[in-house]
């Protein structure tokens, strides 16, 4: 024990006493000790209020994982049987990876185009701002309502087929939603298209930090466009591309309103996500025992996601 | 070096290119929503309506039952208003007290809320469901105000928190020194010191809020008041392929948030920029 060799040290003592006596928050102390203001029971209601919407009711919701509870009336405790089922069903598989599908080519997607228009913009731009407010104009509409305006552009009758066959290429034109193998698609370009300026602010923040000499100096000794981007902005803005990363792909993972709108999950399951099968499993199929499994399934692929991530930014020294 | 060049105008050039390919999607809900019945399969998707006309608009505004959209209107601006109160009123007061507390039970206290933040709603939904059922708490306005409140309390709070780590106790000190009580401090100095925190927290709770559309389809099933996100669903669910008037009420579910983004645009994007850096 530290406390034991070196006796009535400050060090050893002042850590000790902010952890355990109760806050004597009059007296201002200085910075990073026991200081304290504010009465700790303040943030009571707030603890509360999480505690029983979040944690309370998903607790509940993960023990039913392990039943075969329909919704209403009695259950049986199953153990792992849920979760078995979820592995021998192609549909939830298949869902699962639809899910990591959508998350990862709709982060990289759109924060390569973020990136791209942050750095287009970046810079001496006359109207930046206006252009800047432009695409970020689809981040602010609900899900609901962008889906809808995809949907029918994607329609049989709608614009995209129209053009297609203007420009000669009609026979290319085909119901894009209805289609097994390019509805998938169509739900990824309208998730790119919703967070592309999301990431462009977040990209444009971060590259409102790099100095405009540090870039000059580097031009200067002679490293071109490519060596300038890849040795000095990239390194300045790997705080920008974390976060938004991060965002993107928890915010991927849960994916649901845009294809209940668009596909709702169809044709044949082509388009299903964890969220889409939990809520049909839970709400409308009556199997809510596995529907809690497979939320379960999808929290758990979430928080891994989510540590990996803050791990991957820890590592960068200069955070 | 950084000077405008012809470089730089053929940037901004291509720039507005692809601005305009990256909105064509407005130009056919526009479009499209003018256009009446008898032009919707006669005229080219592309093509703009030939005698335009509001006659859509003017149907769903006058719309009723379930997909009675001007009390969508008014119910969605209650909710929305009421959570961010709560959000503000709970978020500001719990966040300054775990980032100020030193103890070892507000580092939990912290981790317990940003944990909240990505566990998937879609797992507590059904007991959350009963539970608020029970309380009497469905199918009415403050109901989902508690609701959202709780839901997007651990976003808001964390949004709070960090504002304060990166924020001296020196006015603090000071106040307390002239003799302010606690919640004096708090109300007098402190809160107004959160505004750009308060403005982010607006912000999120605002466009989720007023955007979401699973909770208010869940939580209020079956009663008179829905939000706008419902009535539309409900509204569009009764036609099928009538692109003209699902456009129309998609506009008119549009306008409020946009109107409002092209009018505090700035304070938007700071919000977004500003308020994630963690």
């Amino acid at each position: 024990m530290t406390a034991t060799m070196q006796p009535k040290s400050e060090a050893a003592e002042a850590p000790r006493r902010g952890r355990r006596t109760p806050g004597a928050g009059q007296n201002a102390r200085s910075r990073g000790r026991g200081l304290e203001f504010g009465h700790w029971w303040w943030a009571l209601p707030g603890i509360a209020l999480v505690f029983a919407i979040h944690y309370v009711a998903t607790g509940i919701g993960g023990f039913f994982a392990f039943t075969n509870w329909t919704g209403i009336g009695s259950f049986k405790i199953t153990g792992w049987a849920n979760f078995e089922a979820i592995f021998k069903d192609p549909t939830k598989v298949g869902a699962l990876s639809n899910t990591l599908f959508l998350a990862f080519g709709s982060v990289l997607l759109g924060n390569i185009a973020g990136l791209v228009i942050a750095l287009g913009l970046n810079r001496v731009l006359k109207t930046r701002y206006i252009l800047r407010t432009l695409f970020f104009m689809p981040v602010v509409l609900s899900p609901l309502a962008t889906a809808y305006i995809w949907k029918y552009i994607f329609d049989f009758d709608g614009p995209l087929n129209a053009f297609l066959k203007a420009i000669g290429a009609g026979d290319q034109a085909k119901p894009w939603l209805a289609d097994p193998q390019w509805a998938i698609w169509t739900v990824l370009v309208v998730l790119v298209w919703s967070s592309t300026g999301f990431a462009m602010v977040i990209f444009m923040a971060g590259l409102a930090g790099v100095p405009a000499e540090v870039e000059e100096a580097a031009a200067i000794d002679g490293a071109n466009l490519w060596q300038r981007f890849r040795n000095v902005t990239l390194p300045a803005i790997r705080p920008a591309v974390a976060i938004a990363t991060t965002l993107g792909i928890v915010q991927g993972l849960r994916v649901f309103d845009p294809i209940m709108a668009l596909t709702g999950g169809g044709p044949a399951g082509a388009t299903e996500t964890l969220a889409t099968q939990v809520y049909k499993q839970a709400f409308a199929l009556g199997n809510f025992g596995g529907g809690a499994a497979l939320a379960l399934v999808l929290a758990a692929i979430i928080l891994i996601f989510a540590v990996l991530q803050q791990r991957l930014t820890r590592s960068n020294p200069e955070d | 070096m950084f000077r405008y060049t012809k470089l730089t105008l053929l940037r901004e050039v291509g720039l507005w290119a692809l601005a305009l390919l990256f909105l064509t999607p407005f130009y056919f809900l526009v479009t499209t929503a003018l256009k009446p019945d008898t032009e919707l399969f006669t005229t080219s998707a592309l093509a703009p309506p030939k005698s335009p006309d509001f006659s859509n608009f003017i149907d769903v505004l006058t719309a009723t039952g379930n997909s009675n959209v001007v009390m969508g209107l008014v119910n969605s601006l209650i909710i929305t208003a009421g959570s961010i109160v709560g959000l503000i009123a709970l978020g500001s007061i719990t966040g300054y007290v775990i980032s100020r507390s030193t103890r070892r039970w507000s580092k939990g206290a912290y981790y317990l809320f940003l944990v909240a933040i990505i566990l998937p709603g879609q797992l507590g939904a059904v007991p959350l469901y009963m539970g608020a059922r029970a309380l009497g708490l469905t199918g009415s306005a403050w109901g989902l105000i508690v609701l959202y409140t709780g839901m997007l309390l651990p976003l808001s709070i964390f949004l709070y928190a960090n504002f304060f780590r990166g924020l001296g106790t020196d006015y603090e000190e000071a106040a307390t020194i002239d003799g302010a009580s606690k919640s004096q401090i708090f109300s007098k100095v402190v809160f107004p010191m959160m505004a750009p925190a308060t403005g982010t927290v607006t912000i999120f709770a605002g466009l989720i809020v007023w955007n979401d559309f699973f909770t208010s389809l869940i939580f209020l099933g079956g009663s008179a008041n829905q939000t706008l996100p419902v009535a539309m669903y409900y509204y569009i669910g009764s036609l099928v392929s009538q692109w003209n008037s699902i456009f129309a009420i998609v506009i008119v579910s549009m306008i409020p948030i946009l109107a409002l983004f092209l009018f505090a645009q700035k304070r938007f994007i700071q919000g977004f920029s500003g308020g994630l850096k963690g």
